[in-house]
């Protein structure tokens, strides 16, 4: 049977089966053999895709701390809350138990979202306390994600504010140090490819594509304590004398580092809000008017230029004197005076007579090598130059003024430069908000000059001088009140003004400078001395203690033992 | 003739042996990254409980709340100047 029909199979078929066969399988060859070698990338590519993931490798913000590492700006992940709309609104009943635990109104979030139908994202509430976020995740609404986000804590608050600054929602700096450290501190977050598995458990990391760099740490000058400390006197100074503003600056005489710096109005930079009147940093970017505490600087110039000497006498009767037509006068007619009196009793008839002996190039001289008219380069976003005029353009009664700090504007920092300059023995160095930052003396002044200055405003806060309030138990202090009429449309206000006080001490072995500037009290008292000194004390007083200066006469204070034990 | 049969059976030998160790490092390369990624994760929440005890710690040593207990609860004033005595060491 098999023989006999096998037989009858015409050839020509057999022939056209195998043709066939033969056919198919060529192309079956060809689309493989054009599969796996000419299409291999792309089809590999997609392969991968099933299965090959990029994901990031987070980067958090750098700690900012205090120069005891004491934390002032810390970075911490908190959740976000965010819904797919349409996913929520099919279960409208439980948007009610959501909006109370986000203290919101139900029917304004289903609006809301009703508006926002088409869309796949929308942020419900940003940055959430952790308590909330875990309920929230507890109630497993459909359609309500939450996701992780970092968020900057300030547990300094409205201490620390003006010199920190804040960032914003997106974590960017956009006040103070964070803004100028920003690209120090924010550090660039990473990612890499990796191989997931259908539990979506990393197996295999294939490629790092760009390495995660850690934002840094900025170890700040600022030592927490004192920064309290003067905020917290401040804060009460003002309050006191109704004053609109006002600045502390203490600087640490030998290595130029901001110890302190605070200012009233203040903000809490958790919540900076919009009041954008508390956000400056007015020791740095707002310029005053000095006043009588740049007697000191006019001094220097004097003696360096060896108009006078500390001893020499200078008739200020009768207290009152005519420049170019305008009358300088005196608080009082102080009579004749020395070269230190002057200093000791503020004259400005006194310091007139002896500046315009100058020439004005001089005296311009000694007070741009004071850093006066030049930003202190700190790189605080908007610091301030102040405006110290070219001398060429300088008139009679210019230089009269300029030697009594008026004509001339300058911030509460330049102020606190200066000073530590004469504290330093004439050795300039420049105001710096970082920890051991790089910052050479440069030699401003004579030392010898600058010492004697430094012993004429010592007798400021005797007993005959006008800074005695400024006074602190067991230590000698030097230093310069200031009393200025606030500049206005229409001149100088007749009764608005500006109470400052700079000084240092220990003034045997200057350790601090503090600089004190209360703008506009609006109280009885509005000298320098009545209203700025007694804060330097309360300021200084503290910061003697806290940073454990050894008074001047530290030798004469020790008590022995038994004296002790017999006293009490 | 044997010989050659010999070789070919070593380098089937070694063949198979070789495919099963990659087979087991593969496994254990997987294995190792799960561990990676769960120490990964255990860092972050680390890092993350770190910063907060920072703050908290933060809060807790503010300045202001510590004068409001020294002064207010527990009675504490600084003594002033004529109290203090600087004994001699």
């Amino acid at each position: 049977m098999s023989k006999q029909s096998k037989q009858s199979i015409p050839s020509s078929r057999l022939y056209a089966l195998l043709l066939i066969f033969l056919f198919s399988s060529f192309a079956l060859v060809a689309r493989a053999v054009n599969l796996q070698v000419m299409e291999t990338d792309f089809l590999q590519g997609q392969g991968k895709a099933r299965f090959l993931r990029e994901v990031t490798i987070a980067s958090t913000r750098g700690v900012i701390t205090d120069r005891n590492g004491e934390p002032l700006a810390v970075s911490t992940p908190v959740d976000s809350v965010w819904v797919h709309p349409g996913e929520l609104l099919e279960y409208p009943e439980k948007i009610e138990p959501l909006a109370r635990l986000i203290n919101a109104d139900a029917d304004e979030i289903e609006r809301k979202l009703t508006q926002r139908a088409n869309k796949e994202f929308v942020w419900l509430r940003r940055r959430l306390n952790p308590e909330i976020a875990d309920k929230i995740r507890e109630l497993e609404i459909p359609g309500v994600y939450l996701q992780k986000e970092y968020r900057r804590f300030y547990p300094a608050g409205e201490v620390t504010s003006h010199v920190i600054g804040f960032t914003n929602i997106d974590d960017i700096g956009q006040e103070g140090l964070e803004l100028a450290y920003d690209s120090w501190l924010a550090g660039s977050p990473g990612s890499k490819r990796v191989i997931k598995n259908r539990k979506g458990q990393t197996v295999e990391e294939v490629e790092l594509i760009r390495e995660s760099d850690p934002g840094n740490d900025l170890h700040l000058s600022i030592d927490k304590r004192l920064q309290y400390l003067a905020y917290r006197e401040l804060k009460s100074t003002v309050l006191k004398h109704g004053a609109r503003s006002g600045s502390v600056v203490v600087l640490d005489v030998d290595s130029g580092e901001i110890l302190a710096m605070v200012n009233q109005p203040s903000y809490n930079p958790n919540d900076p809000g919009h009041d954008t009147d508390g956000l400056r940093n007015r020791a740095v970017t707002d310029v005053i008017e000095p006043g009588s505490v740049m007697k000191p600087i006019a001094m220097t110039s004097i003696l360096e230029n060896r108009i006078a000497t500390p001893t020499s006498p200078i008739e200020t009767s009768p207290g009152w004197i005519v420049v170019s037509g305008h009358t300088i006068t005196d608080h009082s007619n102080y009579g004749l005076l020395d070269t230190t009196g002057v200093i000791t009793k503020s004259s400005n008839v006194g310091i007139t007579k002896l500046a315009l002996q100058l020439e004005p190039e001089q005296m311009w001289d000694t007070y741009s090598r004071f850093g006066f008219g030049e930003a202190t380069g700190t790189g605080f976003p908007g610091e301030s130059a102040g405006v110290l005029r070219n001398h060429r353009r300088w008139r009679r009664l210019e230089q009269a003024t300029i030697s009594y700090g008026y004509g001339i504007s300058a911030t509460p920092l330049q102020l606190a430069q200066a000073y530590a300059a004469i504290a330093n023995g004439g050795k300039l160095r420049q105001p710096t908000f970082i920890q051991g930052a790089n910052n050479p003396p440069i030699s401003a002044i004579d030392p010898a000059v600058a010492n004697a200055v430094a012993r004429m405003l010592e007798t400021v806060t005797t007993k005959a001088g006008t800074g005695s309030r400024a006074r602190v138990a067991n230590y000698r202090i030097a230093g310069k009140t200031g009393t200025s009429h606030k500049a206005s449309a229409s001149g100088y206000a007749a009764s608005r003004y500006v109470s400052s006080f700079v000084g240092f001490g220990p003034a045997s072995n200057p350790r601090l400078v503090c600089v004190v500037v209360i703008n506009d009290p609006t109280g009885k008292e509005y000298y320098g001395g009545l209203v700025a000194a007694p804060l330097f004390s309360e300021v200084m007083t503290g910061a003697m203690r806290i940073l454990n200066i050894p008074p001047d006469d530290y030798p004469a204070m020790l008590v022995s033992a038994g004296n002790t034990a017999g006293g009490q | 003739m044997n010989s050659q049969i010999l070789i070919l059976f070593l380098v089937l030998v070694a063949d198979v042996s070789t495919a099963l160790g990659v087979v087991y490092t593969r496994h254990q390369s997987r294995h190792l990254a799960v561990e990676l990624g769960a120490l990964e994760v255990r860092q972050d929440e680390g890092l993350a409980e770190w910063s907060r005890l920072q703050i908290e710690q933060g809060w807790l040593a503010d300045a202001s709340q510590i004068e409001k207990t020294a002064r207010g609860v527990l009675q504490m004033r600084q003594p002033d100047e004529t109290q203090i005595l600087v004994v001699r060491p």
